[in-house]
């Protein structure tokens, strides 16, 4: 069993993995905690609101990234969670997180049923360089429910920035009044509607993948949702021909 | 550093009486098991799946699915720690210990760190002191099942007292090494060891 190679030659996985070289994560801001102080809280469906945040010394942020969020009772007792950044980066010093109600959720339910505008919060970040988008190549972008958050900060970054960079957007809810960002959306997005059309399927992504689909040297493809969501797109996506190693995946959990 | 408390945020668990099996920050996932891979789920049948252990070793080997299960059979029960701050208590790993396999291989005096890789090209790297001396499990079954795919299966490293991105899943091989090396995560901002009593989630913790 014992085979004939030398110890130091290096093994190649069979597939690779597409580790992105190019995007810098500054890690020095995501180590500091920071207060956040509510600015706005927008409405976007029953259970999704958006929350906007003010961050003093916030440094910015790659679209697709995700910061912590942490709230601190009385006694000591801390809860933290991980949330996409909805808006594009503006260097406004603000930023919007938007968040479902989950039932009996410890963080959402508080900032869903407690929090107003003037109370603060505690951040860090952002984190992740590895689902995020500098707006430097074609992406297509599929998402469900709350999972179209950290691509809707694509998406308003590359109509904010000007980008001339195919996006699409394929976007899965289960009702209209599901939807979140209804007003937003333009050409660029395709809503698929589960509740009246069934889920996501090869037909709805056929447009985009094939020879006839792809943008000059092809798309590279973000998931974000449920892991049931994230699954099942991302196996649709390599079943229409999308290279593994140019597809990136969020998964809430 | 001390924070002003959230208005109005009481928190489900009080702090008094917080499992003491809970590393700070996280938070008790319960019958959840959530998955956290940024990478598609490959299809890897167990008869593709092998292990092989090189760097700094006198002797290179792979292991076959069949090969590595006439190893030793070797459990962990207890738990396990999600830098995205779940934790899941009493869980069961069923598969072989990682110093089995390093004992056939003999690593070499030199080595100090290890980068476990994936399938799937994913790495990650560790001391191998973290990895040696019951630390550490090369996985096939999680409660009595076959371990499902999407949490790694057929078969993932799983090194527990770490935050879970170190738990290589659809683990390939482990290389030894006289020098850290940062795996994926820990070249996207991830904290190189990952402690979770630690808190080191992230570079600068
Ligand atoms: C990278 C990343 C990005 C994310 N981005 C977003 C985002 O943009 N928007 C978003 O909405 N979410 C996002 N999430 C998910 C988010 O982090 C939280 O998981 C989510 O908000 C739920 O947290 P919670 O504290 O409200 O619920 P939790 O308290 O964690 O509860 C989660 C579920 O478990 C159940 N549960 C847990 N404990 C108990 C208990 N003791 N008794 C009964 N039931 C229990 C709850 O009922 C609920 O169904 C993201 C996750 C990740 C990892």
């Amino acid at each position: 069993m014992t085979d004939p190679q030398t110890p130091r030659e290096p093994f190649v996985p069979p597939t690779a993995f597409a580790v992105p070289g190019r995007i810098e994560v500054s890690s020095r801001s995501a180590a500091v905690w920071q207060r956040a102080t509510v600015v706005e809280i927008r409405r976007e469906t029953p259970l999704v609101s958006t929350f906007r945040l003010k961050v003093p010394d916030w440094q910015g942020h790659l679209p697709g990234q995700h910061l912590m969020l942490r709230l601190t009772a009385e006694d000591g007792y801390v809860a933290q969670r991980h949330y996409s950044i909805a808006s594009a980066p503006d260097g406004s010093g603000e930023i919007e997180l938007t968040l479902d109600h989950v039932p009996g959720g410890e963080v959402s339910g508080h900032l869903h049923t407690v929090a107003h505008v003037g109370d603060t919060v505690e951040v860090r970040g952002p984190l992740s360089g590895f689902f995020a988008w500098p707006g430097d190549r074609p992406a297509l972008l599929l998402g469900a429910g709350s999972g179209v958050v950290p691509l809707m900060s694509m998406v308003r970054h590359q109509r904010l920035a000007g980008l001339d960079v195919p996006v699409r957007l394929v976007v899965s809810a289960r009702t209209p009044a599901d939807l979140i960002y209804a007003d937003e959306y333009a050409d660029e997005t395709t809503v698929v509607l589960t509740r009246s059309e069934g889920r996501l399927n090869a037909a709805h992504l056929a447009p985009f993948l094939g020879a006839q689909g792809q943008p000059e040297g092809g798309w590279e493809a973000y998931v974000c949702g449920s892991n049931g969501f994230a699954e099942h797109a991302s196996r649709l996506l390599v079943e229409g021909g999308q290279p593994v190693d140019r597809i990136r995946i969020e998964r809430f959990g | 550093m001390t924070f002003e408390p959230t208005r109005g945020f009481t928190g489900r668990a009080r702090a008094a009486d917080r499992d003491p099996r809970l590393p700070p920050g996280q938070y008790d996932a319960g019958d959840g098991w959530p998955v956290l891979s940024a990478e598609v789920t490959p299809r890897l049948a167990a008869a593709d799946w092998t292990f092989r252990v090189d760097g700094l070793v006198a002797a290179p080997r792979t292991w076959t699915w069949d090969e590595a299960h006439a190893l030793p059979a070797s459990e962990y029960r207890g738990d396990i720690h999600c830098v995205t701050s779940w934790s899941k208590f009493g869980v069961r790993f069923g598969g072989v210990s990682l110093d089995t396999f390093l004992a056939a291989a003999r690593p070499l005096p030199e080595a100090t760190h290890v980068v476990a890789y994936a399938h799937t090209g994913y790495t990650s790297n560790l001391p191998l002191s973290d990895v040696t001396g019951g630390k550490a499990w090369i996985v096939w079954e999680y409660g009595d099942e076959p371990l499902p795919a999407e949490h790694g299966g057929p078969a993932r490293l799983i090194v527990p007292h770490l935050y879970f991105w170190k738990s290589a899943k659809w683990v390939a091989g482990l290389r030894l090494l006289d020098r850290d090396e940062p795996g994926f995560w820990e070249q996207n901002g991830y904290h190189h060891r990952g402690d979770p009593w630690a808190e080191e989630r992230y570079a600068g913790d």
